[in-house]
Formats: structure tokens, sequence, C-alpha cells
């Protein structure tokens, strides 16, 4: 075990050492985008041509643009630019995984006509949306602070690009599972600020009626199908909600013009070691399910390093292991994340099935609010703090003329005013009455059925003090 | 002998209880499971928290058999809970080392390993968690030997995982899910009450020949401090433990609930009511034998567990003792537990089985 051991960590080393080497210049990468995109091609030719640039090996498979012979011993796919931080081992690997990738979805990459730079209505309403998740769980870390919430609450800073670039590009029958890392995500799909902190304060009026808390984000209207506690345990959820807006679509014949209703599933890093994950990655491409699978990979899982975690950190190669394209992009920057994800939804919504995207990113706090965070390097978590999403989306609508800082200090204070009345909201709120605590454990409330006295057991003072004969 | 020492333990919701700490080693009868060793090394004891003295028993474990492994989601820099700290700057990554995030994984990979002869002894971070591993326990862990006639066994396989209420938990940090194990034969479920019974029924469940759950109460990890000895010890197995004698009513229960149950006794000692309380200890294979004869001194029986009270493990004592005393029995079994909700989080100070809820059953069985 210990020589594995030092052998897995000089490779990840050196893999992360060349991350690192890859994202330490944010600007040029912006600069690209600013030019209002140098040629015609799509987000993803420009990372494959940045990849020939450096050693951290190409990040799309299956979507390349060049052409791949089907599958068979004969061929071999073209080769990687070599590198010579790879092992020879890896690159043989990372050939043969390049024969696993399905033809049908080259289609897609022509397909994805040149992205223009986005509208000013379009990057205001980024900014704000990144804004409100960014206050709303520093508000939320007051709180917390302050008695007025309580439980285990998992903070969502620094990773607002993921959301934003995601959810804003969802219609309201479109659905979000997320983990107990779900303020955020509930927030950008349209969920009230003052329902989600109300949730979080225990409150009745809590879009979940105070009784989840922060781990348990629910919403009908908005299709947010939670809040999960446990790792892993809502990607099947979300597996399952595809295949019914698929059904919907095609048997029913029910969904919207623009086509399938997609699903989002948010997850961690951590995730994507856990047995349900690879089940649903195998059944969503199997039955070309309208899904994409998003991995915020903030690198950490509490205290356990991704790298040490992970015999091939790069998450988004199991995607074509199972048949369908896996995407990385930079998780700290929404205007990308949000091309990435728009040739995602589009493919999903023609039909053509689910994508694996990674997005790298960071959490500015600790796991949560109990977290003392002492195990990540202040080195690594200044140079993302350098990254920090809504800086860079400022800096970016400035210098593009897009709006002046005037009008985002604005937005800001609309915020703020935002995040101040959902508190005061929060607080005034009544707590749930204390019958509420046996509703909705069966669909029938009453469904503890009868007590020997002829009334419902629920109804029995004794049952809710735990004395009754049940 | 016998050294009584008492210790408060805080607790938010109920106040402080006392928990009668006791006795020296010479009390636990040699038991026929034969794990029982009173080897009292260095002498002193010291008074630490549950935690600690779980931290202390993982050290002595890998100290004596250079063959066990602690594993489980973030051990290596302590743990959520701090019980394995120091344990991977002591014993090398090769011993002490993370898993990744697959509760099934850790479990089937710990079977393997004490299949192979060795001890392992996994973390599930929480109780609440250990379903994924549900299937492996009860399908691979506890059919092992049987199954293989054995030819292999997992003995050497413990699971250790935090359980129960802890104040703020919700409805997935907070369960406490022994019944279901307890459901299950060839698996042993073992809960300690406090820092030197967790120490010593630790040890005694790791160096077990089979394979042993460890619920360890989350929320004793701090607040439950008492002095424990510092070498090497362990309590038997499958030996229930009469904490307070007494001759009105039987009280039964285990882990943190001990602390509400002894605080209804001492108020229930108020209106001259005289309970024996009994730590079960060990769940399954429990001591029937020591309840049986408690029960036939008092006559009256009260069970009291933080999990949902259909299907919980005091049902199967209740058949039990039911069984075994019916002519004896001067009332009916109660049992105060949680309700049949999942676990609420606003409304858990109504979901627990709390000291007055205990009071009133107390009252009530007694003036039958």
């Amino acid at each position: 075990m210990g020589s594995t051991e030092a052998i897995l960590s000089a490779q990840m080393a050196s893999k992360y050492f060349s991350v690192n080497k890859f994202m330490a210049s944010p600007m040029p990468q912006m600069q690209k985008q600013c030019d209002g995109s140098s040629s015609a091609s799509s987000a993803i030719t420009r990372q494959v041509e940045k990849n020939e640039t450096n050693s951290f090996a190409a990040k799309i498979v299956g979507m390349q643009q060049q052409q791949l012979k089907p599958r068979s011993g004969a061929d071999r796919a073209p080769s990687f630019p070599a590198s010579s931080a790879m092992r020879p081992l890896r690159r043989v690997r990372q050939a043969q995984r390049l024969l696993a990738v399905s033809s049908d979805v080259l289609k897609a990459a022509p397909a994805a006509a040149a992205q223009p730079a986005v509208t000013r209505e379009e990057a205001l309403e980024l900014y704000e949306d990144m804004v409100l998740g960014r206050n709303f769980e520093d508000m939320c870390a007051q709180m917390y602070y302050r008695g007025k919430m309580f439980g285990f609450v998992h903070l969502y800073n620094g990773q607002e690009a993921v959301s934003t670039g995601f959810i804003k590009l969802l219609n309201q029958p479109d659905c979000v599972v997320s983990t107990y890392r779900d303020h955020v995500h509930a927030l950008s799909k349209g969920v009230p600020a003052r329902s989600v902190m109300a949730e979080l304060f225990g409150k009745a009026t809590g879009c979940c009626r105070g009784q989840g808390g922060s781990m348990h984000m629910f919403s009908e209207p908005h299709n947010v199908l939670g809040g999960f506690a446990f790792i892993g345990e809502g990607i099947p959820v979300a597996t399952g909600a595809a295949f019914a807006a698929k059904y919907r679509h095609e048997v029913l014949k029910q969904s919207s013009p623009d086509g399938l209703d997609v699903t989002i599933a948010f997850f961690g890093d951590g995730t994507a070691n856990n047995g349900q994950f690879f089940e649903c990655l195998n059944m969503a491409q199997l039955w070309k399910l309208p899904i994409i699978f998003v991995v915020e990979n903030n690198l950490w899982a509490i205290g356990m390093s991704h790298l040490r975690a992970t015999s091939d950190p790069e998450i988004w190669k199991k995607g074509p292991a199972f048949g369908m394209p896996g995407v990385h992009v930079d998780g700290m920057d929404v205007l990308k994340v949000r091309e990435v994800a728009k040739e995602a939804i589009d493919r999903a919504r023609r039909g053509e099935g689910p994508t694996l995207v990674e997005a790298e990113t960071y959490r500015f706090r600790g796991h949560s609010l109990a977290d003392p965070d002492e195990l990540r390097r202040p080195d690594e978590k200044s140079h993302y703090a350098a990254r920090d999403p809504i800086t860079q989306l400022k800096k970016y609508i400035i210098e593009q003329n897009l709006a002046s800082e005037a009008e985002l200090k604005s937005i800001e204070k609309r915020i703020d005013d935002v995040v101040e009345e959902a508190v005061e909201f929060a607080d005034a709120s009544p707590l749930p009455p204390r019958s509420q605590l046996l509703e909705n454990v069966f669909a029938d409330p009453k469904g503890f059925g009868i007590g020997p006295d002829g009334k419902y057991r629920c109804e029995d003072p004794k049952f809710t003090q735990g004395t009754a004969q049940v | 002998m016998a050294m009584k020492v008492l210790r408060e333990v805080g607790r938010k919701r109920s106040g402080a209880a006392g928990i009668g700490g006791s006795r020296g080693f010479a009390d636990c009868a040699a038991a026929a499971m034969g794990v029982a060793e009173r080897r009292e090394g260095g002498g002193g004891t010291k008074a630490v928290n549950l935690f600690t003295a779980v931290n202390q028993a993982l050290h002595i474990a890998l100290d004596t058999d250079p063959r066990s492994y602690v594993f489980g989601e973030d051990v290596g820099f302590g743990g959520v809970f701090r019980c394995t700290t120091g344990l991977a700057d002591r014993f090398g990554k090769n011993r002490v080392f993370n898993t990744p995030l697959c509760e099934q994984g850790i479990a089937g990979f710990a079977i393997g390993l004490a299949a192979m002869g060795n001890r392992a002894i996994a973390e599930i971070q929480f109780a609440d968690y250990i379903f994924p591993a549900f299937d492996q326990l009860v399908n691979e862990a506890a059919k092992f030997r049987y199954r293989s006639g054995n030819e292999f066994n997992c003995g050497g396989l413990t699971i250790r995982s935090p359980y129960g209420a802890v104040g703020h938990g919700g409805h997935y940090h907070s369960q406490s899910p022994e019944a279901f194990f307890c459901h299950v034969p060839g698996l042993k479920v073992v809960i300690p009450r406090s820092p030197r019974e967790a120490k010593g029924l630790l040890l005694a469940s790791i160096r077990d020949p089979n394979p042993v759950i460890f619920f360890e109460p989350k929320w004793l990890y701090r607040l439950s401090v008492e002095e424990v000895p510092e070498g090497d010890y362990m309590l038997p197995l499958s030996q229930a433990e009469v904490i307070r004698k007494g001759s009105d009513i039987t009280l039964i229960g285990w882990g943190a609930q001990l602390a509400v149950l002894e605080q209804a006794c001492e108020d229930a000692a108020k209106d001259g009511i005289s309970c024996e309380l009994i730590d079960l200890r060990t769940l399954i294979p429990w001591d029937k034998e020591t309840v049986e004869a408690s029960v036939s001194k008092t006559g009256k029986l009260l069970i009291s567990h933080e999990a949902p009270i259909t299907g919980g493990f005091g049902a199967e004592i209740a058949a039990s003792i039911a069984e075994r005393c019916f002519l004896r029995l001067e009332a009916p079994v109660a049992r105060v537990c949680g309700l049949d909700t999942p676990f609420p989080l606003v409304y858990e100070p109504f979901y627990m089985p709390t000291k007055n809820k205990i009071l009133d059953a107390i009252k009530a069985t007694v003036n039958y």
C-alpha cells in the first residue's frame, strides 16, 4: 500500500501542478472571449485549441472535430498531443478511451453554432443571480452565528458560476436536483429568497414548511426536487425525473414545443466515486435520457482531497466510458459554464441523451459552518479567490460596456434589500404547529389509523407524548 | 473493592444527569463468551470524554495487533468527531487511511480484509449513511462463516458509527438504525453509554471473533466525561449491567438514552418509586438472563430508546420478557420511544422520548 500510495501521489501531484499551470492565467481566457470570439467556433473548439498548448490533456472527448472511425481493433484513435508529463501507459490508456465514443455524438458539435457574446440583459441577469447567491449565503453564516439558524449548513460561496450558468438557461418545467449545498440552486431556479430563508429558520412559511431545513429544499412550482443530505442519493431521483420527461414528450406528447424537459443533477467530486453515480450514467445513456450530470468539483470532500481519493481524478472522462460526452469546464467563469450548458441542454432537448459536465470550482468557506477548514492550503485558497466568479463577470461587463459601475452597484443594493427582507420575513414567520409533526408520514394525514378510543390516533394528545398504545 | 465514580453529564435538553460510572472489573463475571480480560495496565485513570476514550481504544487496538486497520471517510485527519486523531501519524497511512465516499464499497472491502484474517475497523461517518452498506453487512458479513462452512469468516470486522440524536441533526444525522441490524443472525450490535464503557466495549468488539457493529452515541462525544483507565481492558459482550438497583420497576435502555432514564429514576425516587436501571450494552445477542432476573424481582418493565417505537428493539425485549415472565408481570411492558415518523428537524424535542414521558410511563405502569 505504501509504495503504491507514493506513486499515486507523485502522479497526482504532477497532474495537479499541471492543472495549476494551466489555470494560473484567468485573464487570457477572458480576453479571448472578450474579442467577441476569435472564430466562429464553439466553446468546445476553443477548449481544444487551448489544450494543444499545455500538458493538461484534451478536455473534451466525444466532441472533437476530428473524424473518428467506428470502433475496430485495427483503427486507433488520433493521437493526443504528446506530453512529456504523461507516462506512456497513461497515453495508451487515454487513446483506448477515445474509442469508446459513439459517433452520433459528433453531429452535435457542428450543429452548435457560434455563440454570440451575452447581451446586456443576460449579463445583468447572471450578475444579479450570482450576487443573490453570494449575499444570501453570507447572510446565512451571520444568522447561524447568531443562533437563528441551526443544524448543519453548507454554504455555496465561490461556486455561484455553476449554478447561475446552468440554471438560468432552464425553463419552469425543467427539474433541478441538488445536494446538501442547495440554497443557491433553489434561488437560481426561482424559489423566493424569503421561502428559502424561512425554511432555514425552520418556520412554517419555508418552502418545505420547515420540515427539512438547510439540506432539503424542495419546490413543486419551480421543480426543485431537493436537497439531499446523502451524497449521490439525488442522482437516481434525477434520472427518474428525466425518464418521466422523456415519456411525457414521446409517448404522451405533452411537453413543450422546445423539446424535452431537461433535468440537471448537481453533485460533488466525492460523489463521483459512489456506486449510484455510475449506475445512473449507465441508465441515462442506455435510454438516452434528457439529463445533465454536473459535477461541481471543488477538489475537497470535507477533508478528503479529490486527488487522493480518486484513481483517475479527471471525472469528465467517466462520461465516454459509458458512451456519453464528457466535458470539463472552468467553473469559476460563468460565461464559459453558460456556453457549455447551452450545448448540453440543447442536446438533451433534441433527445440526444445525457452529458457529463465537470465544472472545476471551489468553495471559499469550509465544508459546513462547523468545519474549521484547516486542511486546505492558503495558496490554493488565494489562487481560487483571485478567480472569484462575481469579480470576473463584473470586470467583463464593465470592459464590454454592457453596464456601468453604478448600475451594478444598484443591483447589489437591491439584492441586499431582498436578502434583508427575507431575514425579516423569516424572523416574523411562525414556527410550525405541533400537529405538523405527524403530517405527511403517509398520504393520508390521518394515516396512523384509529385508536382504541375511537378517535384518530394523531389527534390523541398521548400520541405526541409517545406513550399512547400504538 | 469497587470504587464508585459519579460524573455529571451535562445535557441541554434534560438538564444534568448523573451516570453511575461504577465499580472495578471484578464485578464483571467471566462471561460464557470468554472475552472478558481484566488486565489493568498503567494503573491510572484519567477523566476523558467519549471520543477520546474511543481514540484510546483504537490506539491500543492498532498497537496490539499489527494486522489491524482503521479506515473510513475523513479518518486520516482525525475524523469529523475526532475519534481517529493521531492514528495516521502514529501507525502510518498504510494502516489508517481514507476511503472514497462509497459506504457499500467500504463495508464490502472491510469484509474482504477481515476474511483474509485481518482486523478491519471501518468507520461509517454517520449511522444514517449505513444503508448502502446494509446489503453487504446483512448478506455478506452476517453469513460469511455460515455459508462457507467455517472455511472463512469475517470475525475481524468491526463497523464503528456515530448514531442518535444530537439536537440539531435533522433527518439524516440523527437516526438510530440498531433495530435493522438486530434482526440479522450473525451480527453483533454493541452500544456503549459512557467513555469507560466505550473503551472497554470497543476493544472487546474489535477482538471478538464475530462481526460487530459498534454504535457510538454522538450526543455524548464531548458531553460525557468519565474516569477511564489508561491501560488495555475489555468489558464482556452480551452482558447487561445493572446500573442502579431498585425494586419497583425495571428500566432498560442503551446509549445516550440511559442519561435520560437515570434522570427519570431520580425523579421517580422522589415519588417513592424505586427503579432498577439496566444498560443492555450488547443488543444482540442480548443478555436475557439479567433482564429476566430483574423483572422477576420487580414485576414491571419499561424500555426506552430513540428509534421509532414500531419495530424498534424494544419490541423484541418486550415480547421475550412477556414470554419468559408472563405470570410474574404485573403490568404491560411499557415502551417509551421515538414516534413513528422520520426523524424531524424542528420537532426534535417532541419526537424524543424525554424524561417526562418516561416518568409518566413509570407512574402509569407502577399504578396499573
